[in-house]
């Protein structure tokens, strides 16, 4: 489904500043594959988000999505296909609109914005129903500002809005970091249910090991712009926090030797 | 004030009105303080009373004239100024202020050409009110005019913002992150918002030439800041919670305006002094919530330490 060849991007490129945020990125998903991704700050977790949902120009490599390049696409282009979600509750949504404004406007996504109305009765009535397996109460406050929400239940409705249409990709990057335990439980619950019913390809950054290991079918790690680890199947199944943490260690300094070794 | 006075204050803000409306879906809703709105005015009033005045030519092409058709001309005009505006913005990286501001200080030569001269009287009998006037009667012809034409464009642009595209436009300026994540090309968005806002304000001018019976360089000056203080008034007023309220507010906020200044002028103030007043008028409340929230923490600071 989603194959990245070769990805690298450096920031700052030629000043003190360089920064190498991207090395050398190669990674293929198979349909409805969910995989997690861990890794320390500044590991390039979301610089990779960046580069695969367009916000970012890569410097070397090729985006490849169902089968179509897309790594020359604006993103507002690659957002028909790719839903993404943040840990900011408040990007996702517009604060002065109505919840049934924000989710018709998602509704349309890839399609032309065109002169005819924007809501009507069958689009309410659709809006009620999925809003009504959030379990927020949230179908009778159609018409509330977006902005009275709690972010526990603006993040539920981004989610809501990055999948109504079902995209080819999902990426989530640590949102339900900014929520509150019991909340960040519930939206996660959420997450599973509807990739897991709409067979969404799905890519998942997260801080907490436990959740990266218990959601989906395959843990990456990355450090400095590369990824280090790659878990899938039976190793990943036998695979504990613990141990994870210990071999997170050994990788890490691992990487440091490396360039130690380069420096000297 | 006597009802002839109010009448005339009232006509004057119908068609300031549309100049507020066309501030309201720049600065409200695009989230912009578009400075176009200065020359989009004047440019406006330049076509409107060219094309009124009589067979002539503009930049040597040569043209019969209309006044109707010279208020779609201004209002198409206006709606380029805006593009311009905001192709600046979206397509070459220029800050919003500054954009407005390189399209405002170009738009003084473009209109002075399309005038070729400073100032350009329009005669009475070459407007649209006098049209209307014979139809509907000395007395009341502009004023049920005007009423009518903001009563439509009130509706048009309340109806518009309710559409795909509309609701677009909306989103672009409460969150840009979202619309471009939801599929939307916030530059398409903003380039249309632009147009329509600057059409409105060039419709404004046009009218206003032939209310008045003349176009002038000058006469777009400060026209920001009375667009921007009619939208604060009627928004004291009507509040903001929909965009038919905004919509409305806008448009009530500059009859009020006007009879504001008509009021002001009977008590012989110096008619210079408006802009000022103006300024004054959008600073307090552009500050209102910055001093508000200062003076309650100063008020509290008092009274913890009082006991």
């Amino acid at each position: 489904m989603l194959t990245l060849e070769h990805l690298s991007k450096t920031f700052y490129p030629g000043t003190l500043n360089e920064r190498k945020a991207l090395t050398d990125i190669s990674l293929k998903l198979e349909e409805g594959d969910f995989v997690t991704i861990i890794g320390s700050n500044g590991a390039g977790k979301s610089t990779l988000f960046n580069a695969i949902s367009g916000n970012i120009d890569v410097d070397e490599g090729r985006v490849i999505l169902d089968g179509k390049d897309i790594t020359d696409l604006k993103e507002y282009k690659r957002a028909r296909m790719i839903g993404r979600l943040f840990q900011d509750p408040l990007k996702g949504t517009a604060p002065n609109m109505t919840i049934e404004e924000n989710l018709s406007l998602s509704y349309l996504r890839g399609k032309k914005r065109t002169l005819s109305f924007g809501i009507d009765k069958k689009d309410r009535e659709f809006f009620r129903s999925v809003l009504s397996e959030l379990n927020l109460g949230l179908e009778d406050r159609l018409t509330s500002k977006m902005g009275l929400l709690s972010g526990g239940q603006r993040q539920a409705i981004t989610l809501l809005m990055a999948t109504m249409v079902p995209p080819k990709l999902l990426l989530l990057d640590e949102h339900t970091a900014a929520l509150d335990p019991a909340t960040a439980e519930k939206i996660l619950a959420l997450t599973k249910k509807i990739v897991s019913e709409n067979h969404i390809t799905t890519m998942m950054i997260t801080h907490n090991i436990k959740s990266a290991l218990e959601l989906g079918n395959r843990t990456i790690m990355m450090n400095n712009g590369r990824i280090i680890l790659d878990l899938a199947g039976k190793e990943r199944d036998e695979m504990t926090v613990e141990k994870l943490l210990a071999l997170f260690k050994e990788k890490a300094s691992e990487e440091l030797d490396n360039d130690r070794m380069l420096l000297s | 004030m006597s009802l002839q006075a109010l009448q005339l204050s009232v006509e004057l803000g119908l068609i300031y009105s549309l100049l507020a409306l066309g501030l309201m879906i720049s600065f409200r809703i695009l989230d912009v303080a578009d400075l176009t709105v200065d020359s989009s005015f004047t440019l406006g009033a330049a076509v409107s009373a060219v094309f009124a005045v009589g067979e002539g030519s503009i930049f040597g092409i040569p043209f019969a004239s209309h006044p109707v058709l010279a208020l779609v001309l201004a209002t198409l005009a206006g709606a380029a100024a805006g593009l311009v505006t905001g192709l600046l913005q979206t397509k070459l990286g220029v800050q919003p202020i500054l954009a407005g501001i390189l399209t405002m200080t170009g738009l003084y030569s473009i209109n002075l050409h399309v005038m070729g001269r400073s100032n350009l009287a329009v005669p009475a009998d070459a407007t649209v009110f006098e049209g209307i006037k014979a139809l509907l009667g000395e007395e009341y012809g502009e004023l049920i005019l005007l009423l009518l034409i903001a009563a439509v464009l009130l509706a048009v642009v309340t109806l518009f913002f309710k559409t795909q595209l509309g609701m677009s436009i909306r989103a672009t300026g409460d969150n840009e992150d979202m619309v471009r994540s939801s599929s939307i090309n916030a530059d398409f968005t903003k380039l249309v918002g632009l147009a329509i806002a600057n059409a409105l304000v060039a419709l404004s001018g046009g009218l206003l030439a032939q209310y008045q019976g003349f176009a002038d360089i000058s006469m777009g000056i400060g026209m920001v800041i009375i667009g921007l203080a009619s939208i604060i008034i009627g928004e004291v007023i009507l509040g903001k919670k929909t965009v038919f309220r905004r919509a409305l507010a806008a448009i009530v906020g500059a009859v009020i305006y006007r009879i504001i200044i008509a009021l002001a002028m009977r008590i012989n103030m110096n008619q210079n002094d408006l802009k000022l007043i103006s300024a004054i008028i959008v600073t307090v409340a552009v500050a209102y919530p910055t001093v508000k929230h200062y003076v309650a923490r100063k008020l509290k600071r008092k009274g913890k330490s009082a006991c």
